[in-house]
């Protein structure tokens, strides 16, 4: 039985202004795949991953969702959806506990593990009433990436989610990773890091900048 | 915008033979090899159209019994204003079409509209201070219809403050034509308030649903000053929309043909 | 699935209030500066124009509002700048719920955070006025409805200019001329009663206002966003 893909992407290209920044990516992700995306500064890798979250609209190309156009299935897919993207979305005066909170309160699905499991077990166990701005940038990563214990999506899109981590944390968040696929959820990240995950895959973003140069 | 143009795009049967010109219209090139076949007709009927009104309405028609000659700037301040507000309209219909239908060459109409509507304003407020002074006694009065078109040109000045705001070139068209729409939707209730606030202009000149209060022989030319705005209008902006298609368009192939063709004849 | 979706929609619009008021007493400084700045602009007009409570009487109504304009104005640039510089704006984009919805969550918040404010301050400002005692009433009325209509009308300005890093002006810009006819409805309310005539139909219209800008002003701002913010 041939079943659709959890995401495709079908010749994919991005233009603004009348300048192309990437055009012609194909890929598709299934359950328990991990997709690394890789590429030069510039190469459009940010740019790629909030079109995949629907924020940027493609300029030619389809995303599809269990083989649907996404602007039919609109609901269905952001809420099988998680985006952690280069800014943390922590706000500096709330608490890590009260930033995970509201995170949680505004996305579709989560399971129940509790706020403060989360935190703890992204190693902010003391933190969790301090205010935002007592913490280092690498702690505001790691609340944003306690939403990953608590989410129920099952596509996640991680926006060079290793950046200003320790190697603690960076084993951590591989071995949630890892967790993820294996319950049959799918990862797409953007990082430069080598990872050692099974059923990772590679995608080299090449820009047309780049390849017309 | 998506669910936007989902919406409407279901009126629209796809690339049907009945609406190809529609999508053609779309095509900057074929506006622009279009508009240059027009433009000259239209700037003939325009010049026609205005020098005729011009003379019949500052030389032939009867003098106002209260005002004198003054009276007869309204002959072009009527017009103006006019033209002004519909400009207005114009360009929120061209960016709601960019929006709907994503065209870009109704964004770049859109561009074109808002300085030219910005200086009907402008005339519309300068030639009624003009004609404010003999009239009232005043260059400025604080009436009705004057602060509306003075928020009118506020309305435009917003406009191209953002559409300047914006490098990129998508997100400048995209925003403003929200901020036209919006504008759109406050002018007749900026325009009632106005007149709710304050009456002490003579009753609107024109209307549409009773017969003119003005006498035909001053009527008739003023008729014929307003089409000649329109079409001077029309000739305006497609000028300005075929300059704004250059710009954008520089680095297409038929632009540059174009130009190499220009600089070899 | 029905009942799911709409828990889902509500908690997009309380989610969003509750973390905005959680932010606006964590920051009560930066909160209180439209109402102070609301307070001092009025002690500039007895200097300005004349200490006489029979001039002041006859402007009282105008000044507040067109003050109350200005503060308001004042704290709109802030409306979407810092969810836009730390990420929180792209995740509202991409939340499943309708846009509208944590939008006007949002401006629900602002409203208690500047407009609620400035309306409870008002009549000790149309006592230095001297604002005549039959004002009072429609001074609270038509600020709190008008101040509403300020935010939300505000939003669609803050939406339009939000990546913008000289936004602040630029907001104001596009949207006074749209605070005109909530200024005019708003002041003759007050003038109307003032002057002994049945205050209520400007007043009616205020709410008028306050419900088409209920309906349509998320909507544009949340177009507005999907634009701008990606950019």
């Amino acid at each position: 039985m041939s079943q659709a893909p959890l995401l495709s992407v079908e010749n994919l290209a991005f233009e603004r202004d009348d300048s192309c920044l990437f055009s012609g990516v194909n890929f598709s992700v299934d359950p328990g795949d991990v997709l690394q995306i890789e590429g030069a500064n510039g190469s459009g890798k940010t740019t790629l991953l909030r079109m995949l979250t629907g924020s940027l609209q493609p300029s030619a190309g389809n995303i599809s969702y269990l083989g649907q156009a996404l602007s039919a299935c609109r609901y269905d897919y952001l809420s099988d959806m998680l985006y952690i993207g280069h800014q943390p979305a922590v706000k500096l005066n709330l608490s890590a506990e009260e930033n995970l909170r509201w995170m949680v309160a505004t996305s579709a699905q989560s399971n129940d593990v509790s706020v403060k499991d989360a935190l703890t077990q992204v190693g902010l166990a003391g933190y969790t009433d301090l205010p935002c701005y007592a913490l280092s940038a690498g702690q505001h990563r790691r609340v944003a990436l306690a939403r990953l214990l608590i989410s129920e999506a099952r596509l996640w899109y991680l926006d060079e989610p290793f950046t200003s981590i320790d190697k603690q944390g960076v084993a951590f968040l591989q071995s949630c990773l890892q967790q993820h696929v294996a319950k049959g959820g799918a990862v797409i990240l953007s990082t430069h890091q080598d990872l050692s995950l099974t059923g990772l895959r590679r995608y080299k973003l090449v820009s047309d900048v780049e390849a017309i140069a | 915008m998506s669910w936007l143009s989902r919406l409407f795009s279901k009126w629209l049967p796809k690339e049907s033979s009945n609406w190809q010109w529609f999508y053609r219209l779309g095509s900057p090139r074929w506006f622009y090899q279009r508009s240059g076949q027009w433009l000259p007709w239209v700037s003939l009927a325009a010049l026609l159209v205005l020098a005729t009104g011009l003379v019949w309405g500052l030389a032939f028609a009867p003098e106002d019994a209260r005002q004198g000659n003054s009276f007869r700037i309204i002959y072009i301040h009527v017009p103006a204003a006019f033209l002004a507000q519909s400009g207005y309209f114009i360009m929120a219909i061209a960016g709601a079409i960019g929006l709907i239908w994503k065209m870009k060459i109704s964004y770049m109409v859109m561009k074109a509209a808002a300085p030219i509507g910005a200086a009907l304003t402008f005339i519309a407020l300068f030639t009624g201070a003009v004609w404010g002074k003999p009239t009232w006694g005043a260059y400025w009065v604080w009436d009705a219809r004057i602060t509306s078109m003075l928020i009118l040109l506020f309305l435009y000045a917003g406009v191209m403050a953002l559409q300047y705001a914006y490098h990129s070139v998508d997100a400048a068209s995209k925003a403003s034509a929200i901020l036209a729409l919006v504008g759109t939707v406050n002018i007749p209730i900026i325009n009632k308030s106005v007149d709710w606030w304050y009456t002490l202009h003579q009753p609107a000149t024109i209307k549409l649903t009773s017969a003119p209060s003005m006498h035909m022989d001053m009527f008739m030319p003023l008729l014929v000053m307003i089409v000649g705005f329109y079409l001077f209008y029309a000739v305006a902006l497609i000028l300005h929309t075929r300059n704004e298609i250059l710009r954008r368009e520089r680095k297409t192939s038929w632009v540059r043909e174009l130009a190499t063709a220009k600089a070899g004849s | 699935m029905t009942s799911h979706v709409a828990r889902k929609m509500d908690s997009g619009f309380a989610a969003w209030l509750r973390r905005d008021l959680l932010l606006a007493y964590r920051r009560r400084g930066e909160v209180a500066s439209p109402v102070i700045f609301f307070i001092m602009v009025s002690t500039l007009i007895p200097l300005g124009l004349t200490p006489e409570a029979a001039e002041l009487e006859k402007v009282a109504a105008g000044m507040i509002w067109v003050m109350a304009l200005l503060a308001t104005l004042l704290s709109m640039d802030a409306l979407f700048a810092s969810d836009y510089q730390d990420g929180s704006l792209e995740q509202m984009l991409i939340t499943p719920q309708l846009l509208p919805l944590p939008i006007l969550g949002k401006v629900t918040a602002h409203w208690l955070t500047t407009g609620l404010p400035l309306t409870l301050v008002s009549p000790v400002l149309g006592l230095m006025m001297s604002l005549p005692n039959a004002g009072y009433v429609p001074l609270v009325c038509s600020l709190a409805l008008g101040t509403a209509c300020l935010s939300l009308v505000g939003a669609v300005g803050a939406a339009l200019t939000v990546s913008l890093r000289k936004g602040g002006l630029l907001l104001s810009l596009l949207v006074m001329p749209l605070y005109m006819p909530v200024i005019i409805f708003g002041t003759a309310t007050v003038s109307y009663a003032v002057d002994g005539l049945n205050w209520l139909p400007p007043l009616a219209i205020l709410g008028a206002m306050f419900a088409a800008s209920v309906a349509l002003c998320p909507l544009a701002a949340a177009g507005a966003l999907r634009v701008t913010a990606s950019n």
